[in-house]
């Protein structure tokens, strides 16, 4: 399968935590894992009556498949970050799905899930590195942030003629902050096409859909007018097309041009009364909704 | 009474701008990022010496602060330098969340602070940095006081790690500083030694208080000067001791009397040596154009003004 083909040859690929013996990706261990993160999320806002469970479940097909298929990631955890790929959040709010997949990719005790936002956690609101979490390493919560601190990875991978690639999601609309075009102007501009920057692209935001708040216009033609190669993944929450798209992003790195991955997702995505609204993006469910939740995603790798 | 010797004006920048040069050469982690301002903060040798270690980011200071977060996951040194207004209260989230939150081993370089920025007038002329950058945990601040100084600063942060506000000038100022000094982060600098106030300065205002210490020594009255050029963290030790001994202070600096130097230094008073203090800073009030010595006059912040506040200051020893 081309994905796996990418990377194998290089023998770069670390699968951490998760081990491969073939070259395929497993497709099987992957959708448990995508369900099972679901219910960490889920889990996670629930116990402390707060968090965002929209966002959150809207990128869990993202992380499943950057953290265990894309990212050539190294043992362990080094905030220094060279000779691996790395990831910026710069939607920090959607911490529960970074935590979760952070968390069954090895970098620290699931258990630890039971910690979120809760008092002397490492598992802040937004990510921080100031807890010293293994996995973050730089604070998000604050939108706007990520695309710059990300470019600024990259060219320091660029000066330690380091050839991995960084890695940054953020949020639609998050990209009405003015400093993300700052940086996508900066990035094209310096030819920095060590990096992939994937936009979740679910159309809403806290006051609503992001049409009725502001919208965004071309965001195609916006991030193109500014020079980047840009990609779409028209099914967001479908593993494979996210295996594939970002396989297909990884390609692109090295051609001259920063990468953009619109990725085409829906809000709450795997919990029905959650999709299609923006009313989940910061609200948790109580007990029962809880229950329906779970219901709808069975326990596959045990829960934390 | 020592005696200080002016080798020749220089600005603080240039002090800067040398400095830089220097680590250019010594320190292959050192990179310089400018938002388009590259020769008002002297930053031209260090580009065309190591141009691959430069990064012209343009009129965009709050991608200038998320770059340099960034480049320090690799190891490298980022060194930004823009207008002091520019590189604080402009980027205030910036350097908050992405550097100082996340422990960011960046050093904010701030040329052009205070009234003495001179002709461009309030906008560009802050007055209220100090107080930003100390507020946020973790954050040093410096401010310096001549051209020597501001090169041995310079030099010195980058081996100390963790963000660091290094705050400088546009004018050419006195340069009296010994030329090989060795900067102690931190370490409050004894200039005069004398029993009947203390005068406590930074940056412009350090020159300005040892010609008062010499107006004030030919009324018969000895001024303990201190240069204290690290804000944060504060020579505790250094300001309770002068004050026990002299009985009252003036604080000297070109910055709002509000988070400034100043209630720094009543902080550590108040906590641990109760004295009579008086404050040479600006009211509460934005800067205006003009010459910077015009301005420095206008609002108080010249040797005459600390002569004066010394004066008051004594009267109040025993009065509280």
């Amino acid at each position: 399968m081309l994905p796996f083909l990418l990377c194998a040859p290089l023998g770069k690929c670390y699968f951490w935590q998760h081990i491969k013996y073939t070259s395929m990706p497993d497709m099987n261990y992957l959708n448990d894992l995508v369900v099972q993160v679901r219910r960490d999320i889920l889990r996670q806002v629930h116990k402390v009556n707060s968090g965002h469970p929209g966002g959150s479940l809207g990128c869990t097909e993202f992380f499943v498949a950057l953290f265990q298929e894309i990212m050539d990631r190294k043992e362990g955890f080094h905030m220094d970050g060279k000779d691996e790929d790395l990831f910026f959040l710069s939607n920090g709010h959607i911490s529960p799905v970074f935590y979760s997949v952070l968390a069954r990719s090895g970098y620290f005790p699931v258990e630890e899930l039971n910690t979120f936002r809760l008092i002397n956690s490492r598992l802040q609101g937004h990510p921080t590195t100031h807890e010293g979490l293994p996995g973050v390493r730089v604070a998000s919560g604050s939108l706007g942030q990520g695309i710059s601190v990300a470019v600024g990875a990259a060219l320091t991978k660029k000066l330690n003629n380091d050839p991995h690639v960084v890695y940054a999601l953020c949020g639609d609309g998050e990209l009405q902050e003015g400093q993300n075009w700052e940086a996508i102007m900066y990035a094209a501009a310096n030819k920095v096409d060590n990096i992939v920057v994937t936009v979740d692209y679910n159309g809403q935001q806290i006051d609503g859909s992001l049409d009725n708040v502001l919208p965004l216009g071309n965001l195609k033609g916006k991030f193109e007018a500014f020079g980047w190669d840009v990609l779409e993944i028209k099914e967001g929450n479908q593993l494979d097309a996210v295996i594939d798209g970002l396989n297909q992003a990884k390609g692109s790195t090295g051609k001259g041009k920063p990468v953009c991955v619109l990725m085409h997702t829906v809000m709450g995505n795997g919990v029905d009364f959650m999709m299609h609204t923006h009313a989940w993006h910061g609200k948790a469910p109580n007990d029962e909704q809880l229950e329906i939740g779970l219901a709808q995603n069975p326990v596959t790798l045990g829960d934390y | 009474m020592k005696k200080y010797i002016d080798t020749g004006k220089k600005d603080t920048r240039s002090g800067f701008g040398a400095g830089l040069t220097e680590l250019g050469k010594t320190n292959p982690d050192v990179v310089a990022l400018c938002a388009d301002l590259t020769g008002s903060l002297k930053m031209d040798e260090f580009k065309a010496n190591h141009p691959e270690r430069f990064f012209q980011v343009g009129i965009a200071e709050a991608n200038m602060m998320g770059l340099a977060a960034g480049m320090t996951i690799g190891g490298k040194i980022p060194f930004t330098g823009t207008f002091a207004n520019f590189s604080t209260g402009r980027v205030y989230d910036q350097i908050r969340q992405s550097i100082a939150y996340s422990h960011k081993n960046v050093k904010i370089c701030a040329s052009h602070a205070g009234v003495t920025l001179g002709e461009d007038g309030a906008t560009h002329q802050i007055l209220e940095d100090i107080g930003l950058m100390k507020m946020l945990p973790g954050m040093t601040v410096i401010n310096t006081c001549d051209f020597n100084q501001t090169k041995a600063a310079t030099l010195a942060i980058a081996e100390h790690h963790g963000p660091v506000y290094l705050r400088f000038g546009r004018p050419k100022v006195a340069n009296f500083t010994d030329e090989n000094q060795t900067f102690e982060i931190g370490k409050a600098v004894s200039l005069q030694d004398g029993n009947d106030v203390t005068i406590i300065a930074t940056g412009h205002l350090v020159w300005e208080a040892l010609q008062a210490a010499e107006t004030l020594n030919e009324q018969g009255i000895s001024a303990d000067v201190i240069n204290i050029h690290t804000i944060k963290p504060l020579d505790q030790n250094a300001i309770i001791s002068s004050a026990a001994k002299t009985g009252c202070v003036v604080t000297a600096e070109e910055h709002n009397y509000l988070g400034g130097l100043g209630e720094s230094v009543a902080r550590v008073l108040a906590e641990n040596q109760p004295t009579p203090q008086e404050f040479v800073a600006t009211q509460d009030t934005f800067g205006e154009s003009g010459t910077p010595d015009q301005l420095m006059a206008k609002y108080g912040l010249n040797a005459d003004a600390i002569v004066k506040a010394s004066l008051k200051a004594i009267s109040r020893k025993g009065n509280g």
